[in-house]
């Protein structure tokens, strides 16, 4: 059974729909990450969430009670936020202790508490320092401790780590899961990182302007994207525009054999989706291709780690693939490269006309 | 690293420096001469002041004073200028108009405008310091209170602070006095400082409401006697800058050293 439930909600700014019918419902103990673009309205669903906004429209359901209108200092729900919130006059143990206190929790139980939640964050030497004594990740170490000591309902949490450098974002996140997972609280997770939504969630649902455009298990959302937004966000995508013909997709003067295409009326303007990753790239030699493959230069090479990404520009072609890093030493910059594109396991999505324009995300080559 | 003071900041300084105490160790000669002759050196000045009972009612008087419109001065514009900042920050700029009018207003024209506004006021309101010149002070400190109080409230983040009180379950109340006051303790000394120094040394609407305040005592000194009238002022002088010491060691005996560390 649904444990928060997120019904129809609708909330306006002026002209602006930041949130248009958004339905969600998550079971107790789960992980939801609400995964977008800056004003995709994810952040607004969160604070009507938490209580310190009011939806225009719809109800927030938390363990069959709605508290659409209570006040957020009767809700219990736990929120770290994006920008530093621990109270500056305060300690870490006194930051910890304050939802307590509100509580009239007895000192003696309220002492252990904070020094169980301040170990739980690894932060069992730090009981007595003040925010500004403690690094960036710390001070969210904190805010997190404070957040669970209320035991609240639902964790709320607002782009927790978006202030701290790369290496202490990866640390962070999984402990976040793995105290997600210990005290088994259901949380709500706002991020626009989609790295960070696929490595912790139990669910991850993206959203674009103010409606959730797909919602799944991370493994779904990357495997089978529901929209060219979706395609777009999560991980990176060669879009190829094409026309379906007999036995396939027409593409840059070729015919591409598609699986999908089959099922399709001739003459549908198709999206052809395809991850980089499955893209076989190998030297040109001169014979008439192969069937499903491009022809063209690599112009770029970005070496990612174990993988490198080629550019690869042909006439008509433009398209980008991982290959392995030893693989694509072998392929410099200039040579004739022929890309294999796979039949199976490729998405193709209605064309719409107005494809997003995502601006944290390099788009992925496309003709 | 030591840090190389140029020659013309010396002189610039000095003459700055010299521009402030002249004065002071001006009248503070002159108040130590002697009655009869004239010349140095006397503290009779001095035991004639502080041996006078209308020094010490009119002091006390100004201090209460002080302290009271401190108190309502906070009480009033603390809770305001937090909502206004939270809830309807386009209020601001009026506000901060608002704040300007005691600055432009002289204090002659304000004084006769509250004098016939609040004729007919209960006796216990309009004769007393307490009441009518209290009432006064608190709009006259108004332009003091919310410049220092809306910089402290600027230097906080004040929206997640708020949000993270509540999230916790503190009412509005308790984030106020719990959370935002103790952040923004250095501004509400500022502005009880400055609030201090002006009742101290306010003189138009006292005279002309008739109150007996510290000012008006001066002033009457001045008037018949030469010397104690030098020695009046300079303990004036004194006594304000205590007050105002043992303010900031009262406001900061708690808040220690995270006073600074923690309004970043």
């Amino acid at each position: 059974m649904a444990y928060l439930e997120l019904q129809n909600l609708h909330r306006d700014f002026g002209t602006t729909k930041a949130l248009d019918g958004i339905e969600i419902s998550l079971g107790e103990g789960e992980f939801l990450s609400l995964l977008g673009p800056s004003g995709c309205g994810k952040t607004t669903a969160l604070r009507l969430v938490a209580g310190f906004d009011r939806p225009d429209d719809g109800r927030i359901v938390v363990d069959g009670r709605d508290v659409t209108r209570v006040s957020p200092n009767k809700r219990d729900m736990g929120m770290v936020f994006q920008a530093y919130s621990l109270f500056p006059n305060m300690t870490a143990r006194q930051n910890v202790a304050f939802g307590l206190r509100i509580r009239g929790q007895k000192r003696t139980e309220r002492d252990q508490r904070v020094l169980e939640l301040l170990e739980l964050v690894g932060l069992s030497h730090a009981v007595d320092r003040y925010p500004h004594q403690l690094s960036g990740g710390m001070q969210q170490r904190v805010a997190l401790a404070r957040a669970l000591a209320i035991q609240p309902r639902v964790l709320l949490l607002d782009e927790p780590l978006s202030a701290l450098d790369a290496k202490v974002r990866v640390q962070l996140r999984e402990e976040i899961r793995r105290i997600q997972l210990e005290l088994g609280i259901t949380t709500l997770y706002v991020t626009h990182d989609q790295e960070e939504a696929l490595s912790v969630s139990d669910h991850v649902a993206v959203m674009y302007r103010g409606r959730i455009e797909q919602m799944g298990s991370p493994a779904e959302m990357y495997s089978a994207p529901a929209t060219p937004f979706v395609a777009e966000f999560i991980g990176t995508m060669n879009r190829l525009e094409g026309i379906v013909v007999d036995g396939g997709v027409e593409h840059a003067g070729k015919t591409l054999q598609i699986e999908e295409a089959r099922q399709r009326p001739r003459g549908d303007r198709v999206l052809v989706l395809i991850r980089p990753e499955t893209v076989e790239v190998d030297r040109a030699n001169g014979a008439s291709p192969a069937a499903n493959t491009l022809v063209g230069d690599v112009v770029t090479q970005t070496f990612l780690g174990p993988v490198t990404r080629l550019k690869i520009i042909g006439t008509g072609v433009d398209v980008i693939a991982d290959v392995p890093t030893q693989k694509a030493l072998g392929l410099p910059v200039g040579t004739r490269v022929t890309a294999a594109l796979p039949a199976e396991g490729v998405r193709l999505l209605d064309l719409k006309d107005d494809l997003p324009e995502i601006a944290e995300e390099p788009a992925p080559a496309g003709p | 690293m030591r840090r190389h003071i140029s020659p013309s900041a010396v002189v610039w300084l000095v003459f700055g420096g010299a521009y402030f105490i002249i004065p002071l160790v001006a009248t503070l000669l002159f108040s130590l001469n002697q009655q009869q002759t004239g010349h140095c050196c006397s503290l009779h000045a001095y035991g004639t002041i502080l041996h006078d009972g209308a020094f010490w009612s009119n002091l006390k008087t100004s201090f209460l004073l002080a302290l009271e419109t401190i108190a309502i001065g906070l009480l009033i514009f603390v809770p305001t200028i937090y909502l206004v900042h939270l809830k309807v920050p386009r209020l601001r700029p009026v506000l901060a108009f608002l704040a300007l009018i005691p600055f432009v207003i002289p204090p002659i024209v304000m004084v006769v405008g509250l004098l016939s506004f609040y004729k007919g006021s209960p006796t216990w309101f309009y004769a007393k310091p307490w009441g009518f010149l209290a009432a006064a002070y608190v709009i006259l400190a108004f332009p003091y209170m919310f410049f220092s109080l809306d910089a402290g409230f600027r230097s906080i983040d004040l929206h997640t602070l708020t949000e993270a009180s509540q999230s916790l379950g503190a009412s509005w109340a308790t984030t106020l006095v719990k959370v935002i006051l103790p952040n923004i303790r250095s501004a509400c000394l500022a502005a009880s400082f400055l609030t201090l120094a002006i009742v101290m040394g306010e003189f138009t609407i006292a005279s002309l409401a008739a109150f007996h305040t510290f000012p008006i005592y001066i002033q009457s000194i001045n008037e018949s006697e030469a010397y104690p009238a030098a020695a009046v002022t300079l303990m004036s002088f004194g006594i304000t800058w205590l007050a105002m010491l043992s303010l900031l060691f009262v406001g900061r005996k708690r808040g220690g050293t995270r006073l600074l560390a923690g309004v970043r």
